[in-house]
């Protein structure tokens, strides 16, 4: 398969006037068109700090980033920071507003995963009317509907409570595998990363550097909630585990 | 429609309103008779405390010499002029103040000295720069409440949800866009919320300013009426004050109401 992305020896060091943060270093790896990479680590280890560089909002230190030729990224970041003096449709176009993408086709198309996923009756509520994991759904939905080609996901479902958890992540893995997205997600919880990704990528604490990266190979493979029954699963787990468990 | 013990509670609350008005009423009725009585019984000496009665006859007077409605008339003219301008020239250098981080830690200190600065102080020194004459008593109004909106509107600006403004970056969004889309919007309740005390603050400038400089409105009719020791003028001019300043901060909340609401 195809590169899509590739870092290598990817640095940061943040300034601030207590002195400087070393928040990652020596990272490298490539994504692949349509694989889903979820990245586990530590916290603080600088797993945001290394979506925020790749989608520009933060500067690299050092390494190198490259990224295929016209190929968008999009950001889906932990908080959903819906306006809720829009409109869920206005919500959702916001991106295309900010790029002045804004026409009748690219309107269509975000009505058109609106209905797709669940939402129709919703395109003229306001946020403060959807339930926590309607409300992910929007936003993902608005990250969309600039389309990207790769999808930067931090801590998606971490605003759920557990059964909602399961079935949005259930329902964002439907939307992003209909869609032929390539995604980086970051994650704390070990089994979404093994019930959604490919391959995960396992850090280690401050300065985060890739500790193992583990190609996810589990039988049957379906939707996330049916992936944890397969029986490779707590093999996986196992394994992360440990590499998280630095008392040991 | 609604079950019998919604009735019962919807009747309540309306009682209870009912109720409060009631009181708040009979405080005011109360309280002029006492007055009045007082007076009349001459228990009090209606030369220093004027009565009802005394302010009715000065209100009809005023009236009668076509007076009164040039006295309100300036005083709210004054008013509605100042108010405008310190609403707009407000909000304008909050926005540049938002837009330019190193010229508002540069400002920082100079509004926080301004703010806390008893703007009548200034008084002498407007009128001789300006004159005696509308325009200090303008400026005046100004300074008072200009300086609390700078203040007011700028914080909200930066109280944005960092995360919003996160979010308008990762689309790439320009500083002008942020503006636009996140922080006016954002802080739309804010500002509004900002113009009721904005409009209190600018009455107080405008009589204060007539207190120092002008030969009519309702200021002057205070000013005027204690160098006369004409009490009954003075305690008018204060009723009158009171009425003006509670109408237009109803009109003010009442706009409030509707924007918010929609
Ligand atoms: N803007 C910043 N300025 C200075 N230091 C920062 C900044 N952002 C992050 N850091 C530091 O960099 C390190 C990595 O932060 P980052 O947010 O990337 O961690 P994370 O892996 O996403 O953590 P978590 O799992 O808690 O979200 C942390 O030690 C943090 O304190
Ligand atoms: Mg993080």
């Amino acid at each position: 398969m195809n590169k899509i992305l590739s870092i290598k020896n990817l640095k940061k060091i943040y300034h601030t006037k207590q002195g400087e943060t070393l928040a990652v270093d020596n990272f490298s790896f490539n994504l692949l068109d349509g694989e889903f990479v979820a990245i586990v680590g530590p916290s603080g280890c600088g797993k945001s700090t290394i979506l925020s560089i790749l989608c520009g909002l933060e500067k690299k230190s050092d390494g190198e980033i490259k990224i295929r030729d016209n190929c968008k990224i999009g950001y889906m970041l932990q908080q959903d920071s819906l306006f809720n003096w829009r409109t869920i449709l206005r919500n959702c176009l916001l991106g295309i507003e900010i790029t002045e993408d804004l026409n009748d086709e690219n309107k269509q198309h975000v009505i058109n995963l609106l209905e797709t996923y669940g939402l129709k009756d919703f395109i003229n509520s306001y946020p403060q009317n959807l339930s926590g994991g309607m409300r992910q759904r929007v936003a993902l939905i608005r990250t969309l509907a600039t389309k990207p080609d790769i999808l930067l996901l931090d801590e998606p479902f971490s605003a759920l409570d557990y059964q909602s958890r399961l079935a949005v992540s259930d329902d964002v893995y439907r939307i992003i595998k209909s869609e032929h997205k390539s995604v980086i997600m970051v994650t704390h919880d070990i089994a979404e990363a093994i019930s959604m990704a490919d391959r995960i990528i396992v850090m280690t604490k401050r300065p985060g550097t890739i500790k193992n990266i583990y190609n996810i190979e589990l039988t049957n493979k379906s939707t996330p909630i049916e992936n944890r029954k397969a029986k490779e699963f707590a093999h996986y787990y196992e394994l992360i585990w440990k590499d998280l468990d630095f008392h040991v | 429609m609604y079950s019998e013990e919604h009735k019962k509670y919807l009747k309540k609350i309306r009682i209870n309103n009912f109720l409060v008005r009631l009181t708040q009423l009979s405080i005011i009725i109360f309280l002029l008779l006492l007055w009045q009585l007082l007076a009349d019984f001459t228990i009090i000496n209606t030369f220093i405390t004027s009565s009802p009665k005394d302010i009715i006859k000065t209100l009809i007077n005023l009236h009668n010499t076509n007076n009164l409605y040039q006295h309100i008339g300036i005083t709210i003219y004054e008013t509605i002029i100042s108010f405008s301008l310190g609403t707009f020239i407000g909000f304008l250098v909050a926005t540049i103040l938002w837009w330019n981080r190193f010229l508002a830690r540069v400002i920082d200190p100079y509004l926080t000295i301004l703010n806390s600065l008893p703007k009548v102080a200034l008084g002498p020194i407007i009128i001789i720069w300006a004159g005696a004459n509308m325009k200090s008593i303008i400026i005046m109004a100004l300074l008072i409440s200009v300086i609390v909106t700078i203040i007011t509107i700028y914080q909200g600006f930066t109280e944005t949800d960092p995360n919003k403004i996160k979010l308008m970056q990762s689309f790439r969004a320009n500083k002008k866009q942020i503006y636009l889309k996140l922080l006016l919007p954002s802080s739309f309740s804010n500002i509004i919320s900002s113009l009721k005390i904005n409009i209190s603050m600018t009455l107080i400038g405008v009589v204060m300013g007539e207190f120092l400089v002008s030969k009519k409105g309702i200021g002057y009719l205070i000013m005027y009426g204690s160098q006369v020791f004409n009490l009954n003028l003075v305690i008018t001019g204060i009723f009158i004050l009171c009425v003006v300043s509670a109408i237009m901060y109803y009109i003010v909340a009442y706009i409030e109401n509707k924007l918010l609401n929609k």
